[in-house]
């Protein structure tokens, strides 16, 4: 490892300096820029409270949903959102599996925003239903007032057991990840409160080798078993349109396509958030160009299996001679939604590209534009996935147009802001680099696993 | 239509127009949504409550609730048991004959009476609507003198002194004025009234009359006459712009006869041909074979030119002309098996024409007869309102009684009615609601609705039917009859003695009473027909009536013509929801009248659909949204009448254009010389179908006769052939009752009556223009109308949609708390109760027929709008999805009755949807497709039967017939 | 620097976790019980305006349940009968009791007397009392011993799971038709058997489907 792009750490800190540098962002007061951006978010969180309590008391129609067009935004963002969920934990797990000591430093905050989006997501399904109140029928507890049971058969039923097995299990890897980082906080701590809640959350860690092997052993096997997760997850979610019947939907490759597109989002998400952490607060030393440079080209990578899945829907549709399939491709291509789908291509295949010259990996600035637009390219190509394909389907005479409506945006933006305050408090109060592990890739030190390796 | 033919989308996408481009390009076209709605206090306050609202949501017990059983009680009254009264509706002087349901004395969903020959069991889409005015919180509810509140009593007082032989002497000064009555015992009333004032007059009006055909009748036989049509006695139809299967249709019975001579069932059964001449695309255009666009000026010279041809007029033979030609080799082939018509809109001398051709043709007694009008003295209603409104404007009247009607809305725009009104200086007005007619009236009296009075009336040949109250009159109105009573001073004072004596007077004693209650029941009264007459018509007269009032040249420029609106009729059904949202047939338009212009002359105007315009015609002018109707004839301009109310309930108010401010006395159904400016405004029309070709889809299968006969299979062989499969087993339907439906696409005129039905007997929701936009109406019924062909001079084709019932249905396993599932009997069920609504049954249906409560549609209701609802349908909340279930509370309570009688069979027909039963055509035949002998199994497996998208295999179990046509080969 | 957490921190945070999950647990299966029909519905015995008594009515007198609920074999009501049906008899019967005043009020002013219904169904249920008396389901099935309660009292928590139970099995409460309203009959053979046969010979199906009730 050498070169700028070669190290994870530079400057060669001891590991006194990492714990100084990570701890000291939750123990110093905040930059100003902090207060900024967090008024800003928690503001927009409170536009969303005000939209969904609009929502409950007027109803769905006050979103731009209608005949045909029965999911719009909602799903869009349930469905954007859920993939933002997927780098974290793909990073943590799946890159830990395989060793990949250049997660250490980027893992922690990876997990923690795969957290905050799935919150972001669960919001959607659950108040896109006509009845709020009545969600909790999607559940399977045995009720012995209806003696009724669910519907397995039907894909929004999987979902409910995906998302929040997800949920469950990235939470309390993160977690888990945690504990020593937190003890170490408790350790440092200069206040009684802070003494007591980080020494509570810490559950008692001491750091005795009896407490690291059973910390390596679970986070081995929380690792074993959220991998799974990262495939199954986005799969199901596809199934919401994959079993339909209708063209458009009515696909075999989305679960593929999906869960690509989810990582390729996911990271886009990573770098923006990286970005300006380490800027704000001078990590440049943990998180190095190396991470970022690694980042690039998996995005670069994901970004091209999403346009292979572009490319070979549209040659599945001329080739199956479905005039319906054909037709809502052709529709994507000229009607009334060309528009999104050329912002999606464009930005989603096209824009990535540019990360095939290493000067493009090292420059900051254009990679925070190119993860921003990914960002914006994969939420359209959900839309283009549910509107384009409602809005024309089977019969001309019931065919529409979907217009969303302030309530849409505002929600969405509200669903941002929700994100960004989460992410927020999670730097300020809990460290946002995985100390204890960034320790192990120094050099001469061991990361998980190595240890008893 | 084939599957190959050429199809287009939509006119502005074919003309490409920049304006249509950019509005599929732009995200966000103009309208914000109703978001900034009403005070926005309230919505902040709903928005605390909310986060209350979430928190508490568990079940607490239900509040008390009271039986209350009546103290006396009466075996006729069974609780929650319907029962069924026969009654009548009249419409511009023909009355329809009904069977109403009665729900613990609500009335709440009208039938048509098989016994009555304009009903034959069927409805119009108005008389379904009717039970909703009934209940419509804005009927005047009130006794007005000078818009104050007043009284009947005071109203009396007034009257026996006002109206008192001493003030009033002979009543040289007293006008009546009234709708088109055919009322046998509002005659007798009426009668008495003269004799009591001889000075006085009657005088009837009605904006949208049958003068011309009685005036036309009076050229060709010398005397009026009223004419019935014998469509299933005619092989050749031929119609001089006469909509007989729209809004024209006098009787049902006439769609009924023609429907069922499209329907062949076997390539060898014969089949009639329909010729169209008309300006406006109409639905009889729609189901003609062929369809000649001509101007409303222009139909008097083709009808010249047909009789020239077929020399039942001198002249010189007219100028060859393919169509001509053709249309009248065909008459000549058919001599004595075709038929003539002339439309309500086209002047007395067409009318005489057709009268001359029929008897040309040897029609006249076959499928054209005739009866003696039932007054002579009746003349054109025009003549007698100037007459009038001459008097008023030289203050000859002192008391004008108006009676029903809105004139002052109705009146010719030149006559300045409402302003006359105002010189007679007492104006007594009852009327249905408060309007443009009760504004300024000295005494305005509310109207008793036809449900809640009694009276009579009599159908087009005649038949006399009682017409039977349903309930009390709800807000204290009171009938024609009984004002005229209290006026004249007639023997009976309520409306049931004046009905029931006058009848009882006409029946020898001894079985008056039986008589009277067999009529009651019955519907209509036996034997009251009129005779039929056998005049002959003078082919001289008609041509010196055609010399003396020679055709005005075809002026250059735009010509106007009006035609009833579809919703609002004149004017009178304005206030009502279910028909403002009722799509017009052929425009799919809801909430709105618009001016229809043919493609041609909208490109060469540079016009494109929503444009605002102002017409005007002289002094009088409008500003009007433009709609470019394919098929329409060049250089004219439709204008649908009885839109733009100023003065009305709070559904009808201010929607839509006046068009009346266009019609003068001079030009009272078209006219030349109309002038259109663009104002470079637009308004947003709410269209419920904006797509308008099949995409070369196999939707609406249809072929010529001769392809039938040719091959009668072609619905087979024009079908993509697939062997559908399944990986698992499929449950297997063939055990019990398995209900089905099947619909004739042949039969079909797209006259929307099953769409009412539904929402009537469904307790379907209104949900207003601005939801329209949205696309958010809820009708489980649609009919789908596609174009075929150029769209200077298309073919339209209508087919009605409702949830399929699929075998294999698309909704069911992706519902995930199994709101949806099927029944062993083949429905395809939904419960409200248990949906959550996620809305994904109904973006995985095929045939997007489920409706989603977007919003709380119910919201806001008056007490009296509850009572319209069927109790026997649950009523759906806000964010449940609900559909078209075959009418399952019709079937469970035939099932339980059956269940109760002993037996488990139900006979083929004792169960009918609502669609079906309303349906003119009778296009729509429900059953048990289990049961061989039924007639929808038949149907089902008849050789132009074919499932909609079945090769989804979807397994639907509504089917269709293909579409069959009959076009002349020489024009093919 | 002292330890802020003591030796036994360790096991009060494992015991308070699980105590939170525990009381989690605890709180929905007691909310399920309180809220389940069968507490919430049974037993209700509201106070009627006249204190009519079944007891006295159908059991000692043995009158027949139609001489007032007249529709309840041909409508889906069972009709809670008129004023006049009460004064039929007690125009001579009793005519001075005080009890029954509201009754003689109502029959005298026409105004109805609000009775308090007991056995409640939402109103999205269509249920039908004919159907069930032609498949031979008495009244008592749902009603219970009405012949013996003095005040009207719901036995049975009329939900869904509880209806599905006899719609599933019809047998076990289905009986000859003469006898649906006699509410304490015995048959003299094994119940169970006896309604086999009888939904056998009258194939009685219930629709187990969700358009069986709810439309």
């Amino acid at each position: 490892m050498s070169g700028i792009n070669g190290a994870l750490i530079l400057g060669k800190p001891a590991l006194g300096d990492i714990t100084a540098a990570v701890s000291g962002i939750v123990e110093r007061k905040p930059p100003r820029a902090w207060y900024v951006a967090f008024g800003i978010s928690a503001a927009l969180t409170l536009v969303l409270g005000a939209m969904l309590a609009h929502l409950v008391t007027t109803g769905v129609g006050v979103w731009g949903n209608n005949q045909p067009v029965g999911w719009a935004w909602d799903i869009t963002n349930f469905v954007f959102w859920i993939g933002i969920g997927h780098a974290g934990t793909l990073i943590s797990a799946i890159l830990f599996l395989l060793r990949q000591r250049w997660r250490t430093s980027i893992n922690r905050a990876a997990e923690a925003m795969t957290l905050f989006a799935v919150m972001c997501a669960g919001i959607f399904p659950l108040f896109h239903v006509g009845r709020p109140w009545r969600a909790y029928w999607l559940l399977p507890f045995p009720n012995a007032d209806l003696a009724m049971w669910p519907n397995f058969r039907s894909p929004l039923l999987w979902d409910v057991f995906a998302v929040s097995t997800y949920a469950t299990v990235s939470a309390l890897f993160w977690y888990v990840g945690l504990i020593p980082d937190l003890a170490t906080l408790r350790d440092r701590a200069s206040t009684r409160i802070r003494q007591v809640v980080y020494g509570v959350l810490s559950l008692g860690w001491r750091g005795s080798a009896r407490h690291w092997r059973h910390y390596e052993m679970a986070y081995l096997l929380l690792a074993g078993l959220s991998t799974p997760l990262v495939i199954s997850v986005h799969s199901i979610v596809s199934f919401d349109f994959a079993v339909s019947v209708i063209p458009g939907w009515h696909t075999t490759i989305f679960p593929p396509y999906f869960v690509a597109g989810a990582i390729f989002s996911g990271f886009a998400m990573v770098v923006t958030l990286m970005i300006l952490a380490r800027r704000v607060y001078r990590l440049e030393n943990l998180v190095t160009m190396k991470h970022l440079d690694n980042m690039c080209k998996v995005m670069l990578a994901t970004g091209m299996i999403v346009g292979y899945a572009y490319a070979v829907e549209f040659f599945t549709a001329f080739f199956s001679g479905n005039p319906y399939e054909r037709f809502v491709f052709v529709n994507r291509a000229v009607g009334p939604y060309a528009w999104a789908v050329w912002i999606m291509f464009t930005c989603n295949v096209i824009v990535p590209q540019v990360f095939w010259l290493k000067r493009a990996r090292n420059c900051i600035p254009l990679m925070f534009v190119v993860s921003i637009l990914i960002n914006v390219g994969m939420w359209f190509e959900r839309f283009v996935i549910i509107v384009t394909s409602l809005h024309r389907d089977y019969l001309p005479s019931s065919w529409g147009y979907f217009r969303p409506t302030p309530v849409d945006i505002l929600t969405f933006a509200g669903s941002i802001g929700l994100f960004l305050t989460l992410f927020l408090l999670f730097v300020r109060f809990l460290p946002m680099i995985a100390m204890a592990e960034v320790k192990g890739v120094v050099a001469g030190g061991k990361t998980h696993g190595e240890a008893k390796a | 239509m084939k599957t190959g033919r050429q199809y287009w989308r939509s006119l502005e996408q074919l003309a490409g127009t920049p304006r249509f481009q950019e509005w599929l390009r732009r995200e966000f076209p103009q309208g914000a949504p109703e978001l900034a709605g009403q005070g926005s206090r309230r919505r902040m306050l709903r928005l605390m409550a909310a986060s209350l609202g979430l928190a508490g949501l568990t079940a607490c017990r239900r509040p008390v609730e009271n039986i209350l059983p009546s103290s006396r009680g009466s075996e006729a009254i069974v609780p929650g048991v319907p029962n069924w009264y026969a009654t009548s509706m009249t419409v511009g002087g023909l009355s329809f004959g009904l069977l109403v349901e009665s729900h613990d004395g609500r009335p709440t969903k009208i039938e048509g009476n098989p016994r009555h020959p304009s009903s034959l069991g069927a409805t119009t889409a108005h008389a379904q609507a009717a039970v909703l005015s009934l209940y419509d919180p804005d009927r005047s509810t009130r006794v007005l003198r000078q818009g104050r509140a007043a009284s009947w009593d005071g109203f009396e007082a007034f009257a026996a002194q006002h109206f008192a032989a001493a003030r009033v002497g002979d009543g040289a000064r007293i006008r009546f004025l009234s709708e088109t009555a055919c009322s046998p015992s509002l005659e007798a009333v009426r009668r008495h009234a003269l004799t009591r004032f001889p000075g006085a007059r009657w005088i009837e009006y009605e904006p949208l009359n049958q003068d011309q055909a009685l005036a036309g009748s009076e050229i060709a036989y010398g005397a009026p006459h009223v004419v019935r049509f014998h469509f299933d006695k005619a092989d050749m139809v031929v119609s001089l712009d006469h909509d007989f299967l729209g809004l024209d249709a006098l009787s049902l019975g006439w769609i009924r006869q023609f429907s069922r001579r499209r329907t062949a069932d076997s390539p060898r059964e014969p089949m009639n041909r329909l010729y169209a001449v008309e300006s406006r695309f109409s639905m009889t255009g729609a189901a003609a074979d062929h369809r000649l666009r001509l101007r409303p000026s222009e139909v008097r010279r083709f009808g010249e030119d047909l009789a020239r041809a077929l020399g039942a007029l001198e002249g010189p033979a007219p100028s060859p002309n393919r169509f001509l030609d053709a249309l009248a080799r065909d008459l000549k082939a058919s001599r004595g098996r075709s038929l003539v018509l002339a439309g309500p809109r086209q002047p007395a001398e067409v009318h005489a024409l057709a009268h001359l051709l029929n008897q040309a043709l040897g029609n006249t007694g076959v499928t054209v007869t005739c009866s003696r009008a039932p007054r002579d003295d009746a003349r054109l209603q025009i003549r007698s309102l100037q007459s009038l409104a001459a008097e008023l404007a030289a203050g000859q009247v002192e008391t004008l009684v108006v009676l029903g009607g809105n004139p002052a809305f109705t009146a010719p725009a030149d006559m300045g009615f409402q302003g006359l009104m105002r010189k007679a200086r007492y104006n007594v007005r009852l009327g249905l609601e408060e309007d443009e007619t009760s504004a300024g009236a000295e005494w305005h009296l509310p109207e008793a609705h036809f449900l809640e009075s009694w009276g009579d009336g009599r159908a087009l040949d005649g038949t006399a039917s009682i017409q039977q109250p349903l309930i009390e009159p709800l807000y204290g109105g009171r009938t024609v009859a009984e004002v005229v009573a209290v006026i004249s001073g007639y023997k009976d004072r309520r409306a049931y003695d004046i009905v029931r004596n006058h009848w009882l007077a006409g029946w020898p004693v001894r079985d008056a009473e039986k008589n009277w209650r067999r009529a009651l029941h019955d519907g209509v009264v036996s034997g009251s027909s009129f005779p039929e007459a056998r005049p002959a018509a003078d082919a001289s007269r008609v041509a010196a009536a055609l010399q003396s009032n020679p055709a005005s040249p075809v002026a250059e420029g735009l010509e106007i013509a009006f035609t009833p609106g579809w919703a609002t009729w004149d004017g009178r059904y304005a206030n009502n929801g279910w028909l403002q949202e009722a799509p017009d047939p052929m425009t799919r338009l809801t909430w709105d009248n618009a001016a229809l212009v043919s493609p041609a002359t909208a490109s060469r105007l540079g016009l494109a659909t929503g444009d605002l315009v102002r017409l005007s015609r002289g002094r009088h002018e409008v500003a009007a949204p433009v709609l470019v109707q394919p098929g329409h004839a060049d250089d004219c301009v439709s204008v649908p009448l009885g839109y733009g109310r100023a003065m009305c309930g709070r559904v009808g108010r201010n929607v839509g254009f006046n068009a009346f401010l266009l019609r003068t006395t001079d030009a009272l159904w078209s006219a030349a010389g109309l002038e259109l400016r663009r104002t470079g405004r637009t308004a947003r029309l709410a269209l419920t179908q904006n797509h308008h070709n099949m995409e070369g889809r196999p939707l609406i299968l249809a072929a010529t006769l001769e392809e039938y006969r040719k091959d009668p299979k072609f619905v087979a062989h024009s079908k993509p052939h697939l062997e559908p499969f399944s990986l698992h087993k499929e449950p297997s339907y063939d055990r019990g009752n398995q209900w089905g439906m099947a619909i004739d696409l042949s039969a079909c005129v797209g006259c929307n009556a099953c769409v009412l039905a539904c929402q009537a007997e469904n307790n379907i929701p209104i949900v207003g223009k601005q939801q329209v936009l949205r696309g958010r109406q809820m009708h489980w019924i649609r009919v789908d109308r596609y174009y075929q062909g150029s769209p200077e001079d298309p073919g339209a084709a209508v087919q009605p949609v409702t949830c399929q019932q699929c075998e294999n249905a698309p909704c069911e396993n992706v519902c995930p708390v199994a709101a949806t599932t099927h029944s062993p009997e083949g429905l395809n069920d939904m419960a409200y109760n248990r949906c959550v609504g996620t809305r994904y049954c109904s973006n995985n249906c095929p045939y997007k027929v489920r409706r989603f409560n977007f919003l709380d549609f119910h919201k806001g209701l008056s007490e009296a709008g509850k009572m319209v609802f069927n109790p026997d349908v649950t009523v759906r909340m806000r964010g449940v999805m609900e559909k078209c279930t075959y009418c399952v509370q019709r079937i469970e309570e035939k099932k339980i009755k059956a269940r109760r009688e002993g037996r488990r069979a139900i006979g083929d027909g004792e169960i009918q949807t609502a669609c079906q039963q309303a349906c003119p055509a009778g296009a729509i035949v429900f059953g048990d497709i289990n049961d061989p002998a039924s007639r929808v199994a038949g149907l089902r497996n008849h050789n132009r039967g074919y499932g909609l998208l079945e090769e989804l295999n979807t397994k639907p179990r509504t089917t269709y017939l293909a579409r069959l046509r009959n076009p002349n080969p020489e024009l093919a | 620097m002292a330890p802020i957490f003591t030796e036994s921190a360790d096991r009060l945070l494992r015991v308070v976790i699980a105590a939170l999950l525990l009381l989690a647990a605890g709180a929905a299966g007691l909310a399920s019980w309180i809220f389940h029909p069968r507490q919430t519905e049974v037993g209700y015995t509201p106070v009627q305006p006249v204190p009519y008594s079944h007891k006295l009515h159908a059991g000692d007198l043995g009158m027949d349940c139609r001489y007032c609920h007249t529709s309840v074999e041909t409508a889906a009501m069972a009709a809670v009968p008129s004023t006049e049906t009460c004064m039929n008899c007690h125009q001579r019967v009793r005519s001075e009791s005080l009890a029954l005043a509201p009754v003689r009020e109502s029959y005298a002013t026409g105004k109805p007397i609000p009775w308090v219904r007991v056995h409640r169904l939402p109103d999205f249920v269509f249920f039908n009392h004919s159907a069930h008396l032609a498949a031979g389901v008495s009244c008592v099935s749902c009603h219970g011993r009405a012949d013996q309660m003095i005040e009207v009292k719901a036995v049975e928590p009329l939900n869904m799971a509880w209806c599905l139970d006899c719609h599933r099995n019809p047998a076990a409460r289905i009986r000859p038709r003469e006898y649906v309203t006699r509410l304490g009959w015995r048959p003299d053979r094994d119940p169970l058997e006896l309604g086999r046969g009888l939904v056998a010979a009258n194939n009685i199906a219930p629709p187990v489907n969700c358009s069986g009730c709810h439309r």
